[in-house]
Protein backbone atom coordinates (compact mmCIF):
# COMPACT_ATOMS: atom_id res chain seq x y z
CA UNK A 1 0.00 0.00 0.00
CA UNK A 2 2.85 2.34 0.86
CA UNK A 3 3.85 2.12 -2.76
CA UNK A 4 0.52 3.53 -4.03
CA UNK A 5 -0.27 6.65 -5.33
CA UNK A 6 -2.77 9.12 -3.98
CA UNK A 7 -5.11 8.68 -6.65
CA UNK A 8 -4.88 5.01 -6.35
CA UNK A 9 -4.85 4.71 -2.49
CA UNK A 10 -8.42 6.84 -2.67
CA UNK A 11 -9.56 4.30 -5.37
CA UNK A 12 -8.39 1.21 -2.98
CA UNK A 13 -10.51 3.20 -0.29
CA UNK A 14 -13.59 3.96 -2.35
CA UNK A 15 -13.56 0.05 -3.28
CA UNK A 16 -13.70 -1.12 0.24
CA UNK A 17 -10.62 -3.18 0.14
CA UNK A 18 -9.36 -1.28 2.74
CA UNK A 19 -10.40 1.12 5.29
CA UNK A 20 -8.58 4.24 6.24
CA UNK A 21 -8.07 3.02 9.82
CA UNK A 22 -5.60 -0.01 8.41
CA UNK A 23 -4.38 2.59 5.87
CA UNK A 24 -3.32 4.75 8.18
CA UNK A 25 -2.47 2.10 10.70
CA UNK A 26 -0.01 0.58 7.98
CA UNK A 27 1.57 4.03 7.31
CA UNK A 28 2.00 4.96 10.83
CA UNK A 29 3.86 1.66 11.45
CA UNK A 30 5.89 2.45 8.79
CA UNK A 31 6.78 5.57 10.29
CA UNK A 32 7.66 3.79 13.34
CA UNK A 33 9.56 1.27 11.95
CA UNK A 34 11.78 3.74 9.55
CA UNK A 35 12.45 6.58 10.33
CA UNK A 36 14.72 6.88 13.05
CA UNK A 37 17.46 6.97 9.39
CA UNK A 38 15.76 9.79 8.17
CA UNK A 39 14.43 12.14 10.71
CA UNK A 40 11.43 13.54 8.86
CA UNK A 41 9.48 13.74 10.82
CA UNK A 42 9.23 16.43 13.69
CA UNK A 43 5.94 15.06 15.18
CA UNK A 44 3.88 11.83 14.36
CA UNK A 45 0.45 12.48 15.58
CA UNK A 46 -0.53 8.73 15.90
CA UNK A 47 -3.78 9.40 18.12
CA UNK A 48 -5.33 12.24 16.22
CA UNK A 49 -4.36 10.24 12.97
CA UNK A 50 -6.10 6.93 14.05
CA UNK A 51 -9.51 9.35 14.80
CA UNK A 52 -9.65 11.06 12.46
CA UNK A 53 -9.08 7.86 10.27
CA UNK A 54 -12.09 6.55 11.87
CA UNK A 55 -13.85 9.41 10.97
CA UNK A 56 -13.33 9.32 7.76
CA UNK A 57 -14.44 5.91 7.64
CA UNK A 58 -17.93 6.83 8.77
CA UNK A 59 -18.14 9.15 6.42
CA UNK A 60 -17.60 6.45 3.85
CA UNK A 61 -19.96 4.48 5.43
CA UNK A 62 -22.63 7.34 5.24
CA UNK A 63 -21.97 7.99 1.85
CA UNK A 64 -20.14 11.07 2.23
CA UNK A 65 -16.58 10.53 0.92
CA UNK A 66 -14.86 12.51 -1.53
CA UNK A 67 -11.49 11.78 -3.57
CA UNK A 68 -9.31 12.68 -0.35
CA UNK A 69 -11.32 10.96 2.67
CA UNK A 70 -9.49 8.84 4.10
CA UNK A 71 -6.08 9.11 2.96
CA UNK A 72 -2.74 10.08 4.53
CA UNK A 73 -0.42 12.96 3.83
CA UNK A 74 1.74 15.06 5.92
CA UNK A 75 1.51 18.85 6.76
CA UNK A 76 5.26 20.60 6.54
CA UNK A 77 6.05 21.95 9.95
CA UNK A 78 5.72 25.15 8.81
CA UNK A 79 1.52 25.07 9.11
CA UNK A 80 -0.29 25.72 12.27
CA UNK A 81 -2.04 23.08 13.52
CA UNK A 82 -4.86 23.67 15.56
CA UNK A 83 -3.52 22.04 19.34
CA UNK A 84 -0.34 20.14 17.52
CA UNK A 85 3.16 21.62 17.77
CA UNK A 86 4.11 23.45 15.05
CA UNK A 87 7.55 24.37 15.52
CA UNK A 88 8.93 25.83 11.87
CA UNK A 89 12.04 23.47 12.69
CA UNK A 90 13.12 26.21 15.69
CA UNK A 91 13.83 26.09 18.78
CA UNK A 92 12.01 29.30 19.16
CA UNK A 93 8.57 27.75 18.64
CA UNK A 94 9.66 24.22 20.16
CA UNK A 95 7.02 24.35 22.29
CA UNK A 96 4.49 26.32 20.44
CA UNK A 97 0.91 24.46 19.96
CA UNK A 98 -0.65 26.94 18.08
CA UNK A 99 -4.42 27.51 18.80
CA UNK A 100 -6.04 27.57 15.15
CA UNK A 101 -5.45 25.82 12.00
CA UNK A 102 -3.85 27.40 8.89
CA UNK A 103 -6.22 27.98 6.08
CA UNK A 104 -4.01 25.02 4.03
CA UNK A 105 -4.16 22.95 7.55
CA UNK A 106 -8.19 23.15 7.29
CA UNK A 107 -8.73 22.68 3.77
CA UNK A 108 -7.26 19.23 3.95
CA UNK A 109 -9.44 19.24 7.05
CA UNK A 110 -12.65 19.80 5.47
CA UNK A 111 -11.33 17.61 2.71
CA UNK A 112 -11.16 14.29 5.15
CA UNK A 113 -7.62 13.69 4.87
CA UNK A 114 -6.19 12.06 7.81
CA UNK A 115 -2.55 14.33 8.97
CA UNK A 116 0.15 11.87 10.42
CA UNK A 117 1.95 14.46 11.28
CA UNK A 118 4.28 17.62 10.85
CA UNK A 119 7.43 16.91 8.65
CA UNK A 120 11.52 18.14 9.31
CA UNK A 121 12.60 21.12 7.82
CA UNK A 122 15.30 23.76 7.65
CA UNK A 123 14.68 26.05 10.78
CA UNK A 124 12.39 29.02 9.73
CA UNK A 125 12.47 27.94 5.77
CA UNK A 126 15.87 29.15 5.49
CA UNK A 127 18.13 26.52 3.89
CA UNK A 128 18.63 24.57 1.27
CA UNK A 129 19.78 21.15 2.48
CA UNK A 130 17.38 20.40 6.47
CA UNK A 131 20.78 20.92 8.34
CA UNK A 132 19.66 23.27 10.26
CA UNK A 133 16.27 22.59 11.99
CA UNK A 134 16.81 22.58 16.04
CA UNK A 135 15.36 18.84 15.37
CA UNK A 136 18.62 17.73 13.69
CA UNK A 137 19.14 17.00 9.63
CA UNK A 138 17.22 14.77 7.65
CA UNK A 139 19.29 11.96 5.74
CA UNK A 140 18.10 11.87 2.45
CA UNK A 141 16.76 8.21 1.70
CA UNK A 142 18.98 7.64 -1.83
CA UNK A 143 22.21 7.25 -0.73
CA UNK A 144 21.88 5.34 2.19
CA UNK A 145 22.29 1.97 0.46
CA UNK A 146 26.16 3.47 0.24
CA UNK A 147 26.71 4.10 3.75
CA UNK A 148 26.17 8.03 2.58
CA UNK A 149 24.51 10.36 4.25
CA UNK A 150 23.08 12.78 1.91
CA UNK A 151 20.87 15.62 2.17
CA UNK A 152 17.22 15.88 0.90
CA UNK A 153 17.66 19.40 0.17
CA UNK A 154 15.60 21.86 2.15
CA UNK A 155 14.00 23.96 3.67
CA UNK A 156 11.18 21.02 2.62
CA UNK A 157 13.54 18.18 3.14
CA UNK A 158 11.25 16.33 5.84
CA UNK A 159 8.32 16.24 3.27
CA UNK A 160 10.77 15.40 0.43
CA UNK A 161 12.38 12.57 2.22
CA UNK A 162 9.32 11.08 3.93
CA UNK A 163 7.85 11.01 0.68
CA UNK A 164 11.18 9.57 -1.23
CA UNK A 165 11.28 6.96 1.72
CA UNK A 166 7.51 6.35 1.24
CA UNK A 167 6.50 7.09 4.98
CA UNK A 168 3.73 9.40 3.40
CA UNK A 169 2.41 9.61 -0.68
CA UNK A 170 1.83 13.33 -0.12
CA UNK A 171 3.29 15.59 1.83
CA UNK A 172 2.82 19.98 1.80
CA UNK A 173 5.23 22.13 1.63
CA UNK A 174 6.57 25.76 1.25
CA UNK A 175 8.95 27.45 -1.47
CA UNK A 176 10.45 30.89 -0.92
CA UNK A 177 13.43 30.78 -3.36
CA UNK A 178 13.57 26.84 -3.81
CA UNK A 179 12.26 25.02 -0.89
CA UNK A 180 9.74 22.70 -3.20
CA UNK A 181 11.54 21.88 -6.07
CA UNK A 182 14.94 21.99 -4.80
CA UNK A 183 14.56 18.68 -2.52
CA UNK A 184 11.72 17.70 -4.57
CA UNK A 185 14.46 16.93 -7.50
CA UNK A 186 17.16 15.81 -4.47
CA UNK A 187 14.44 13.00 -3.68
CA UNK A 188 13.48 11.93 -6.96
CA UNK A 189 10.07 13.53 -6.64
CA UNK A 190 6.88 15.67 -8.17
CA UNK A 191 6.90 19.19 -6.59
CA UNK A 192 4.69 22.38 -7.07
CA UNK A 193 5.11 26.42 -6.48
CA UNK A 194 1.90 28.10 -7.41
CA UNK A 195 1.68 31.27 -8.86
CA UNK A 196 2.31 34.13 -5.45
CA UNK A 197 -0.99 34.12 -4.01
CA UNK A 198 -2.75 31.12 -5.43
CA UNK A 199 -2.07 29.42 -2.06
CA UNK A 200 -3.20 31.31 1.22
CA UNK A 201 -0.51 32.23 3.43
CA UNK A 202 -3.03 32.73 6.45
CA UNK A 203 -1.39 30.25 9.49
CA UNK A 204 1.73 29.54 7.13
CA UNK A 205 4.66 30.79 9.51
CA UNK A 206 6.36 33.71 8.00
CA UNK A 207 10.10 33.93 6.77
CA UNK A 208 9.52 36.65 3.64
CA UNK A 209 6.29 37.49 2.73
CA UNK A 210 6.39 38.57 -0.60
CA UNK A 211 7.90 35.59 -2.02
CA UNK A 212 6.99 32.37 0.63
CA UNK A 213 4.28 30.30 -1.50
CA UNK A 214 2.62 27.01 -0.06
CA UNK A 215 2.83 24.29 -2.21
CA UNK A 216 2.26 20.44 -3.16
CA UNK A 217 4.69 17.29 -3.18
CA UNK A 218 4.15 13.43 -4.35
CA UNK A 219 5.71 11.38 -6.41
CA UNK A 220 3.35 11.98 -9.34
CA UNK A 221 1.84 15.18 -11.12
CA UNK A 222 -1.33 13.77 -10.97
CA UNK A 223 -0.89 13.85 -7.22
CA UNK A 224 0.27 16.98 -6.87
CA UNK A 225 -3.04 18.43 -9.15
CA UNK A 226 -5.03 16.68 -6.22
CA UNK A 227 -3.50 18.51 -3.57
CA UNK A 228 -3.26 21.61 -5.71
CA UNK A 229 -7.27 21.03 -5.74
CA UNK A 230 -7.16 21.75 -1.85
CA UNK A 231 -5.15 24.34 -1.49
CA UNK A 232 -5.49 26.90 -3.79
CA UNK A 233 -8.11 29.40 -3.51
CA UNK A 234 -9.10 33.10 -2.28
CA UNK A 235 -8.72 33.83 0.82
CA UNK A 236 -9.91 36.61 2.86
CA UNK A 237 -7.73 36.15 5.69
CA UNK A 238 -4.81 36.79 3.95
CA UNK A 239 -4.17 40.47 1.95
CA UNK A 240 -2.29 39.04 -0.64
CA UNK A 241 -4.58 35.81 -1.59
CA UNK A 242 -5.07 36.24 -5.45
CA UNK A 243 -9.12 36.69 -5.86
CA UNK A 244 -9.28 33.87 -8.84
CA UNK A 245 -11.26 30.57 -9.74
CA UNK A 246 -9.27 27.49 -9.25
CA UNK A 247 -9.63 25.13 -12.27
CA UNK A 248 -9.99 21.27 -11.05
CA UNK A 249 -6.52 20.66 -12.31
CA UNK A 250 -6.70 17.37 -12.69
CA UNK A 251 -9.22 17.53 -15.52
CA UNK A 252 -6.90 18.88 -17.93
CA UNK A 253 -3.95 16.58 -17.03
CA UNK A 254 -4.72 14.50 -20.31
CA UNK A 255 -4.45 17.41 -22.97
CA UNK A 256 -2.17 16.75 -25.79
CA UNK A 257 1.49 18.48 -25.44
CA UNK A 258 1.61 18.83 -29.61
CA UNK A 259 2.14 22.41 -30.15
CA UNK A 260 3.56 23.28 -26.45
CA UNK A 261 6.29 25.69 -27.19
CA UNK A 262 9.30 25.13 -25.03
CA UNK A 263 11.95 27.99 -24.08
CA UNK A 264 15.54 27.44 -22.97
CA UNK A 265 16.91 29.75 -21.00
CA UNK A 266 20.72 30.75 -22.21
CA UNK A 267 21.21 31.45 -19.12
CA UNK A 268 20.63 28.35 -17.51
CA UNK A 269 22.31 26.25 -19.69
CA UNK A 270 26.26 28.08 -19.85
CA UNK A 271 29.91 26.78 -19.30
CA UNK A 272 29.00 26.54 -15.69
CA UNK A 273 26.80 23.87 -16.25
CA UNK A 274 27.82 20.16 -15.43
CA UNK A 275 27.98 18.18 -18.80
CA UNK A 276 26.35 15.09 -16.90
CA UNK A 277 23.57 17.60 -15.53
CA UNK A 278 23.03 19.39 -18.65
CA UNK A 279 22.56 16.02 -20.73
CA UNK A 280 20.17 14.55 -18.44
CA UNK A 281 18.22 17.81 -18.94
CA UNK A 282 18.29 17.95 -22.88
CA UNK A 283 17.26 14.34 -22.74
CA UNK A 284 13.80 15.24 -20.71
CA UNK A 285 13.34 18.12 -23.01
CA UNK A 286 13.77 15.45 -26.08
CA UNK A 287 10.90 13.00 -24.87
CA UNK A 288 8.92 16.55 -24.97
CA UNK A 289 9.97 17.05 -28.62
CA UNK A 290 8.54 13.07 -29.19
CA UNK A 291 5.62 14.30 -27.53
CA UNK A 292 4.77 17.19 -29.97
CA UNK A 293 6.51 20.08 -28.48
CA UNK A 294 8.64 22.85 -30.02
CA UNK A 295 11.87 23.65 -28.56
CA UNK A 296 13.98 27.23 -28.85
CA UNK A 297 16.31 29.28 -27.16
CA UNK A 298 15.16 32.37 -24.68
CA UNK A 299 17.06 34.72 -22.42
CA UNK A 300 16.60 35.42 -19.09
CA UNK A 301 19.05 38.50 -19.64
CA UNK A 302 18.82 39.89 -15.53
CA UNK A 303 19.29 35.73 -14.08
CA UNK A 304 22.49 36.35 -12.83
CA UNK A 305 21.21 39.14 -10.52
CA UNK A 306 18.46 37.06 -9.09
CA UNK A 307 20.93 35.49 -6.27
CA UNK A 308 21.91 38.55 -4.97
CA UNK A 309 18.69 40.73 -5.21
CA UNK A 310 17.04 37.36 -3.19
CA UNK A 311 20.01 37.40 -0.58
CA UNK A 312 18.74 41.31 0.14
CA UNK A 313 15.47 41.00 -0.16
CA UNK A 314 14.42 37.64 1.73
CA UNK A 315 16.73 38.51 4.53
CA UNK A 316 15.67 41.94 4.77
CA UNK A 317 11.69 40.68 4.84
CA UNK A 318 12.57 37.94 7.08
CA UNK A 319 14.15 40.16 10.04
CA UNK A 320 10.86 42.02 9.76
CA UNK A 321 8.63 38.87 9.97
CA UNK A 322 11.21 37.58 12.62
CA UNK A 323 10.47 40.34 15.18
CA UNK A 324 7.69 38.73 16.35
CA UNK A 325 9.71 36.59 18.66
CA UNK A 326 10.41 38.29 21.19
CA UNK A 327 9.43 35.98 24.52
CA UNK A 328 6.62 37.68 25.30
CA UNK A 329 3.33 36.09 24.34
CA UNK A 330 4.44 32.59 22.61
CA UNK A 331 7.29 30.29 22.24
CA UNK A 332 10.46 30.50 23.64
CA UNK A 333 11.98 32.62 26.66
CA UNK A 334 15.21 32.85 28.15
CA UNK A 335 15.35 32.22 31.51
CA UNK A 336 15.52 34.97 34.43
CA UNK A 337 15.84 37.82 32.08
CA UNK A 338 17.11 40.86 34.21
CA UNK A 339 15.12 43.54 32.34
CA UNK A 340 13.16 44.13 29.39
CA UNK A 341 16.08 44.12 26.39
CA UNK A 342 17.59 41.58 28.21
CA UNK A 343 14.50 39.43 27.56
CA UNK A 344 14.58 40.22 24.22
CA UNK A 345 17.73 39.84 23.42
CA UNK A 346 18.92 36.59 25.27
CA UNK A 347 15.49 35.35 23.73
CA UNK A 348 16.28 35.76 20.77
CA UNK A 349 19.85 34.95 20.80
CA UNK A 350 18.93 31.20 22.64
CA UNK A 351 15.97 30.72 20.01
CA UNK A 352 17.31 31.21 16.99
CA UNK A 353 19.86 29.01 15.12
CA UNK A 354 23.06 30.72 13.50
CA UNK A 355 21.39 30.58 9.31
CA UNK A 356 17.99 32.36 11.23
CA UNK A 357 20.08 35.22 13.35
CA UNK A 358 22.65 35.78 10.36
CA UNK A 359 19.58 36.51 7.45
CA UNK A 360 18.11 38.73 10.19
CA UNK A 361 21.89 40.72 11.00
CA UNK A 362 21.80 40.87 6.90
CA UNK A 363 18.09 42.22 6.34
CA UNK A 364 18.06 44.63 9.02
CA UNK A 365 21.58 46.18 7.95
CA UNK A 366 19.94 46.10 4.27
CA UNK A 367 16.84 47.95 5.73
CA UNK A 368 18.69 50.50 7.95
CA UNK A 369 19.13 54.07 7.58
CA UNK A 370 22.24 54.81 5.26
CA UNK A 371 21.77 51.48 3.09
CA UNK A 372 18.16 51.23 2.45
CA UNK A 373 18.46 52.44 -1.00
CA UNK A 374 21.98 50.99 -2.40
CA UNK A 375 20.11 47.54 -1.28
CA UNK A 376 16.55 47.08 -1.14
CA UNK A 377 15.82 49.45 -2.66
CA UNK A 378 18.43 48.44 -5.46
CA UNK A 379 17.20 45.19 -5.07
CA UNK A 380 13.41 46.09 -5.77
CA UNK A 381 14.65 47.52 -8.71
CA UNK A 382 16.23 44.54 -10.09
CA UNK A 383 13.38 42.38 -9.00
CA UNK A 384 11.53 44.17 -11.54
CA UNK A 385 14.25 43.90 -13.96
CA UNK A 386 13.90 40.37 -13.70
CA UNK A 387 10.01 39.65 -13.70
CA UNK A 388 10.00 41.63 -16.52
CA UNK A 389 12.49 39.00 -18.50
CA UNK A 390 10.03 36.20 -17.63
CA UNK A 391 6.91 38.51 -19.39
CA UNK A 392 9.03 38.92 -22.25
CA UNK A 393 10.08 35.32 -22.19
CA UNK A 394 6.39 34.10 -22.43
CA UNK A 395 5.49 36.29 -25.24
CA UNK A 396 7.36 33.71 -27.37
CA UNK A 397 7.03 30.13 -25.59
CA UNK A 398 4.31 28.74 -23.28
CA UNK A 399 6.85 27.04 -20.68
CA UNK A 400 10.46 27.14 -19.84
CA UNK A 401 12.46 24.56 -18.90
CA UNK A 402 15.80 24.19 -16.88
CA UNK A 403 17.78 21.66 -14.56
CA UNK A 404 16.90 22.42 -10.99
CA UNK A 405 19.98 22.01 -9.04
CA UNK A 406 23.35 22.45 -9.95
CA UNK A 407 24.16 18.78 -8.94
CA UNK A 408 22.57 15.98 -7.08
CA UNK A 409 22.31 15.21 -3.29
CA UNK A 410 25.55 16.43 -1.45
CA UNK A 411 26.95 15.18 1.19
CA UNK A 412 25.83 16.38 4.72
CA UNK A 413 28.11 18.95 5.83
CA UNK A 414 29.76 19.84 2.51
CA UNK A 415 28.45 23.05 2.37
CA UNK A 416 27.92 24.26 5.68
CA UNK A 417 31.19 26.08 6.35
CA UNK A 418 30.73 29.16 4.04
CA UNK A 419 26.70 30.14 3.72
CA UNK A 420 27.59 31.62 0.49
CA UNK A 421 28.09 28.69 -0.88
CA UNK A 422 24.72 27.08 -0.17
CA UNK A 423 22.91 30.28 -1.06
CA UNK A 424 24.42 29.12 -4.83
CA UNK A 425 22.37 25.54 -4.63
CA UNK A 426 19.35 27.83 -5.78
CA UNK A 427 20.86 29.58 -8.79
CA UNK A 428 18.30 27.43 -11.02
CA UNK A 429 15.15 28.26 -8.48
CA UNK A 430 15.32 31.80 -7.56
CA UNK A 431 14.79 34.12 -10.14
CA UNK A 432 10.91 32.35 -9.59
CA UNK A 433 10.07 33.35 -6.70
CA UNK A 434 11.76 36.87 -7.63
CA UNK A 435 9.01 36.70 -10.64
CA UNK A 436 5.97 35.31 -8.77
CA UNK A 437 5.24 32.68 -11.62
CA UNK A 438 4.61 29.01 -10.84
CA UNK A 439 7.12 26.02 -11.16
CA UNK A 440 7.46 22.12 -10.58
CA UNK A 441 10.26 19.84 -10.40
CA UNK A 442 9.60 16.77 -11.72
CA UNK A 443 11.98 13.47 -11.95
CA UNK A 444 14.09 13.75 -14.71
CA UNK A 445 16.93 10.89 -14.79
CA UNK A 446 20.01 10.03 -12.58
CA UNK A 447 23.29 10.75 -12.16
CA UNK A 448 25.78 8.32 -10.08
CA UNK A 449 22.63 6.64 -8.77
CA UNK A 450 21.32 9.91 -7.51
CA UNK A 451 17.66 11.46 -8.75
CA UNK A 452 18.20 15.03 -10.54
CA UNK A 453 15.43 16.89 -11.31
CA UNK A 454 13.91 19.22 -14.63
CA UNK A 455 12.36 22.70 -13.89
CA UNK A 456 9.31 23.18 -15.58
CA UNK A 457 8.70 27.34 -15.09
CA UNK A 458 4.92 28.50 -16.51
CA UNK A 459 3.61 31.94 -16.67
CA UNK A 460 1.00 33.20 -13.91
CA UNK A 461 -1.53 31.06 -12.84
CA UNK A 462 -0.91 28.53 -15.68
CA UNK A 463 -0.54 25.38 -12.62
CA UNK A 464 -2.57 23.32 -15.17
CA UNK A 465 -0.63 23.89 -17.56
CA UNK A 466 2.76 22.87 -15.82
CA UNK A 467 0.50 19.56 -14.71
CA UNK A 468 -0.60 18.51 -18.25
CA UNK A 469 3.09 19.15 -19.06
CA UNK A 470 4.39 16.62 -15.84
CA UNK A 471 1.67 14.23 -16.43
CA UNK A 472 2.40 13.83 -19.88
CA UNK A 473 5.97 13.16 -19.80
CA UNK A 474 5.28 10.76 -16.55
CA UNK A 475 3.20 8.88 -19.23
CA UNK A 476 6.19 8.08 -21.14
CA UNK A 477 9.01 7.78 -18.37
CA UNK A 478 9.20 6.22 -15.12
CA UNK A 479 12.23 8.05 -13.39
CA UNK A 480 8.95 9.31 -10.92
CA UNK A 481 8.44 5.72 -9.62
CA UNK A 482 12.22 4.33 -8.83
CA UNK A 483 12.80 3.36 -5.28
CA UNK A 484 15.86 4.35 -2.94
CA UNK A 485 17.26 0.86 -2.11
CA UNK B 1 33.12 43.37 0.66
CA UNK B 2 33.78 44.15 4.67
CA UNK B 3 31.05 45.18 7.65
CA UNK B 4 32.71 46.57 10.40
CA UNK B 5 32.52 45.07 13.46
CA UNK B 6 30.71 48.63 14.70
CA UNK B 7 28.22 48.14 12.05
CA UNK B 8 27.61 44.22 13.05
CA UNK B 9 27.23 45.48 16.92
CA UNK B 10 24.78 48.48 15.94
CA UNK B 11 22.82 45.98 13.76
CA UNK B 12 22.59 43.64 16.55
CA UNK B 13 20.89 46.30 18.76
CA UNK B 14 18.62 47.19 16.11
CA UNK B 15 17.34 43.17 15.53
CA UNK B 16 17.74 42.61 19.27
CA UNK B 17 19.60 40.19 19.28
CA UNK B 18 22.80 39.43 21.59
CA UNK B 19 25.87 38.70 20.51
CA UNK B 20 28.92 37.41 22.41
CA UNK B 21 32.73 38.12 22.02
CA UNK B 22 33.74 35.14 20.07
CA UNK B 23 30.66 35.53 17.64
CA UNK B 24 31.96 38.59 15.44
CA UNK B 25 34.84 37.60 14.00
CA UNK B 26 32.85 34.59 12.12
CA UNK B 27 30.33 37.17 11.53
CA UNK B 28 32.63 39.72 10.43
CA UNK B 29 33.63 36.73 7.85
CA UNK B 30 30.06 35.35 6.76
CA UNK B 31 28.29 38.69 6.44
CA UNK B 32 31.29 40.28 4.70
CA UNK B 33 30.70 37.23 2.06
CA UNK B 34 27.15 37.63 1.99
CA UNK B 35 27.45 41.55 1.35
CA UNK B 36 29.85 40.79 -1.25
CA UNK B 37 27.71 38.30 -2.99
CA UNK B 38 24.95 41.27 -2.97
CA UNK B 39 27.71 44.15 -4.21
CA UNK B 40 26.82 42.29 -7.86
CA UNK B 41 23.35 44.47 -7.72
CA UNK B 42 25.52 48.09 -7.83
CA UNK B 43 26.09 46.72 -11.46
CA UNK B 44 22.64 46.76 -12.80
CA UNK B 45 21.38 49.60 -14.71
CA UNK B 46 18.50 50.34 -12.95
CA UNK B 47 17.54 54.20 -13.94
CA UNK B 48 13.87 54.63 -14.21
CA UNK B 49 13.16 51.17 -13.19
CA UNK B 50 10.34 50.94 -10.51
CA UNK B 51 10.78 49.14 -7.25
CA UNK B 52 8.70 45.41 -7.28
CA UNK B 53 7.03 45.35 -4.00
CA UNK B 54 4.57 42.57 -4.56
CA UNK B 55 4.76 39.90 -7.39
CA UNK B 56 1.48 40.86 -8.74
CA UNK B 57 1.00 44.58 -7.79
CA UNK B 58 -1.37 43.88 -5.61
CA UNK B 59 -2.61 46.69 -2.94
CA UNK B 60 -3.82 46.26 0.46
CA UNK B 61 -7.54 44.98 0.01
CA UNK B 62 -9.94 46.85 2.21
CA UNK B 63 -13.09 45.49 3.85
CA UNK B 64 -16.84 47.07 5.51
CA UNK B 65 -16.12 48.55 9.11
CA UNK B 66 -18.24 45.73 11.12
CA UNK B 67 -16.91 43.23 14.04
CA UNK B 68 -16.33 39.76 12.44
CA UNK B 69 -14.17 38.51 14.95
CA UNK B 70 -14.79 36.96 18.06
CA UNK B 71 -12.75 37.70 21.21
CA UNK B 72 -10.63 34.76 21.87
CA UNK B 73 -8.16 35.95 24.29
CA UNK B 74 -8.23 33.34 26.95
CA UNK B 75 -7.36 30.59 24.07
CA UNK B 76 -4.47 32.94 22.98
CA UNK B 77 -2.76 33.88 26.13
CA UNK B 78 -3.24 30.08 27.47
CA UNK B 79 0.33 29.47 25.32
CA UNK B 80 1.98 32.58 26.39
CA UNK B 81 5.19 32.08 28.82
CA UNK B 82 3.79 34.63 31.87
CA UNK B 83 0.36 36.32 32.19
CA UNK B 84 -1.53 38.29 34.41
CA UNK B 85 -5.56 39.86 34.68
CA UNK B 86 -5.38 39.51 30.44
CA UNK B 87 -1.85 41.31 30.56
CA UNK B 88 1.44 39.68 29.44
CA UNK B 89 4.16 40.13 32.12
CA UNK B 90 7.50 40.99 31.49
CA UNK B 91 10.31 42.17 33.47
CA UNK B 92 10.14 45.45 34.98
CA UNK B 93 10.03 48.44 32.63
CA UNK B 94 10.05 51.45 34.69
CA UNK B 95 11.39 51.46 38.49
Amino acid sequence: MHNKSVAELSRELESGKISSVELTREFLDRIKAEDRQYNSFITVTEDHAMADAKAADEQRAAGKAGVWTGVPFAHKDIFCTNGVATTAGSKMLANFVPPYDATVTANFRAAGAVCLGKTNMDEFAMGSSNESSFFGPVTNPWGLSNGEKRVPGGSSGGSAAAIAARLVPAATATDTGGSIRQPAALCGITGLKPTYGRVSRYGMIAFASSLDQGGTMARTAEDNALMLNVMAGFDPKDSTSADRAVPDYTATLNEPLKGLRIGLPKEYFSDQLSPTMEQQVRSAVKEYEKLGATVKEVSLPHAKLAIAAYYVIAPAEASANLSRFDGVRYGYRCENPQDLNDLYTRTRAEGFGGEVKRRILVGTYALSAGYFDAYYLKAQKVRRLIQQDFINAFKEVDVLMSPVTPSPAFVQGEKTSDPVTMYLEDVFTIAVNLAGVPAMSVPAGFIDGLPVGLQIIGNYFEEARLLNAAHQFQQVTDWHQKLPQ
Amino acid sequence: MTISREDIEKVAVLARIRLDEEQIPELENDLGNILSLVDQLSAADTDNVEPLAHPLDAVQRLRADEVTETNQREAFQAIAPATEDGLYLVPRVIE
